[in-house]
């Protein structure tokens, strides 16, 4: 349905395109006029109509805003800082300090490529331990400085690959929990895109747990879930709708605290509007989190997780 | 080949336990049929009693393979007799994203296993040190953790640093279940968390990794141990072998993620025979005993 919805809307695009030198005519303009209109009600269309496997489409399209347009938006000065200082630089996670309205934070995010060149630099949002411990050794600089720690998540989910297992993927992802769930200064988690698996979740251990109305966060890939459960990834489709993985599910499980909406289309249709939105949620929960005492800060933490799934 | 046929007699004495009288002559003549069947082992398919194989600690006398074994036997081989307590039996979970067959699922297990849930926990001791103790059992779904079973290790670490006890968690599991989405993933945060915080009271977690450990139990309070032990040839890693095979698109090598191959890389401190846990649990456990004075 999206993905029709989205060639018409392509089609239109074009078409527009294709007038813009040559539409001074009054007949032209009136069309250019319908044309606008049509792509309007299109837009609307697509974002009423969006099913769970729609929202994973977008939250994986390849157009969608990255941590690095966030970082570029929101902070001035970020500085990344690289290594794990144990066995090598992975680029799929970048991190370190910045400025957010001029207080010093550290940021720290997953990177996902826009073509193959940049997919095959940061191992298509994918990091293995070497990112994980990178994590760990920027979460325990930004406590040591006191500086609040902001994540944007959006990976498919860890790597899993020989060299990965043998440095000790579960470990690394094992000491983000553990490290996040009592650092002493407040944790902010934006899930931007893909929220998959443990793999984001080691950065996702916070006080305050945002979403991005098109994200998804969900225990495995609706694919892998499909062929864990009926040893058949195709009916993807279907565990999308089992798993209750968008913003809105989770928002309702009360497992996430705040939905950013997107603009209809998604959030690379108008990312101005979307990191101004993050922005100002950004802020607020700042200014509350440093206003709370650092005991009182890991109590939340603790108390936030332990009560997911209350029996 | 079926090494969790001893399941059956658990259920039975299960259900002894729980409701007594009629059961019992039933479970009887249960147990002495499972006791004589032959069972193969699945690295050499040499075949072995029940009873043969249970004096032998489920261990293949042949080549060593450690058959998968219930987490009540567990308990048996490595605390104190009678000394198990068992915290929270009766907690479950609920179908928290209303998953179709879920409960039902659910209900066979319990039946089929004697296990109310994937873990027990409670409290024991090992050469009359006291410890809080989970098993988890790899019977009941893969040993998944869902819910349940989060609720279940926190509330047991939570009761270990409360108590001020050591604590000992013998994993056997998938993974996260799938079964409960989110909440199933949000219990590697809750249970790594208790961990922390229990540690941070100076207090002593062991982990013991047995066949299999893998997902997200690996890349959460099973990696978490102050000392880290596994059974010979157990199955750990956070990937399953299979997913890195077609993600790699090459066949892995022989003994990869084996508990042996952890070792040799560096993620757990000590492959520990089945016939020396205990003694080397007890050994563990008295070495963090507080003790200030020099005695000979
Ligand atoms: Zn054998």
């Amino acid at each position: 349905m999206l993905k029709e919805l989205e060639s018409k809307l392509k089609a239109i695009d074009q078409e527009l395109e294709h007038m813009a030198d040559n539409s001074h005519s009054p007949a032209q303009v009136l069309m250019r006029r319908q044309l606008e209109r049509n792509r309007k009600e299109l837009l609307e269309a697509i974002a009423k109509s969006l099913t769970p496997a729609d929202r994973v489409y977008l939250a994986r399209h390849p157009k969608r805003p990255g941590v690095r347009d966030y970082i570029s938006y929101l902070f001035t000065d970020f500085l990344e800082l690289k290594g794990d200082r144990g066995c090598k630089e992975d680029e799929s996670i970048l991190g370190g300090p910045a400025f957010y309205k001029g207080i010093p934070v550290t940021v720290i995010g997953q990177c996902k490529g826009r073509n193959l060149e940049e997919n095959l630099k940061y191992n298509f949002g994918m990091p293995g331990p070497e990112g994980y411990r990178k994590v760990i050794r920027l979460a325990r600089q930004a406590e040591k400085f006191d500086r609040p720690i902001i994540t944007f998540i959006d990976t498919p989910g860890a790597y899993p690959g020989l060299e990965a297992e043998e440095r000790g993927q579960g470990e690394a992802i094992a000491g983000c929990l553990s490290v996040l769930s009592d650092i002493r200064v407040p944790v902010i988690a934006i899930v931007i895109g893909e929220g998959g698996s443990g793999g984001a979740l080691a950065l996702g251990v916070a006080n305050t747990i945002i979403m991005l109305e098109n994200s998804i966060f969900s225990v495995l890939s609706p694919e892998g879930f499909a062929s864990i459960l009926w040893k058949d990834s195709s009916r993807s489709d279907e565990a999308c709708e089992l798993m209750k993985l968008t913003a809105g599910d989770l928002l309702d499980f009360g497992i996430i605290d705040y939905v950013i909406k997107e603009p209809p289309g998604g959030a690379h249709r108008d990312p101005g509007q979307v990191f101004q939105d993050v922005a100002i949620l950004l802020e607020q929960e700042i200014r509350k989190l440093t206003a709370v005492g650092k005991e009182e800060l890991t109590d939340a933490r603790y108390k936030k997780y332990r009560e997911m799934g209350k029996l | 080949m079926n090494p969790f046929k001893e399941r059956k007699e658990h259920l039975f004495t299960l259900k002894t336990m729980q409701r007594k009288g009629k059961q019992v002559k039933k479970v009887k003549k249960q147990e002495q049929i499972s006791e004589s069947l032959l069972v193969n082992c699945p690295k050499c398919t040499n075949s072995y009693s029940k009873a043969t194989l249970s004096k032998l600690y489920y261990v293949c006398p042949n080549c060593g393979y450690h058959y998968k074994i219930s987490a009540f036997r567990r308990i048996k081989l490595i605390a104190d007799p009678e000394s198990f307590v068992e915290m929270n039996r009766f907690l479950t979970g609920n179908n928290p994203l209303s998953f179709p067959g879920y409960r039902e699922k659910l209900n066979v297990l319990q039946d089929e296993t004697g296990l109310v849930e994937s873990v027990i926990t409670g409290t024991a001791t090992i050469k009359k040190i006291k410890a809080v103790i989970a098993v988890l059992d790899s019977r009941f779904l893969m040993g998944s953790m869902g819910v349940a079973v989060g609720e279940k290790i926190t509330r047991a670490v939570e009761y270990a640093a409360e108590e001020k006890l050591p604590l000992i968690i013998f994993s056997a599991s998938g993974g996260a279940r799938m079964q409960e989405g989110i909440f199933s993933l949000m219990q590697m945060a809750k249970t790594s968390a208790a961990i922390q915080r229990h540690g941070k009271k100076g207090l002593l977690y062991i982990s013991v990794l047995t066949n299999p450990t893998t997902g997200g139990v690996t890349a959460s309070f099973a990696s978490l141990g102050d000392i880290i032990l596994a059974e010979p040839g157990a199955l750990i890693g956070f990937a399953g072998p299979r997913v890195i095979e077609q993600t790699i698109k090459q066949k892995l090598p022989e003994g990869f993620q084996s508990a042996e191959y952890l070792l040799e890389h560096g993620f757990i401190d000590k492959i520990v025979e089945r016939k020396e846990c205990r003694d080397i649990l007890a050994l563990i456990l008295q070495l963090h005993e507080k003790r200030n004075e020099i005695t000979c």
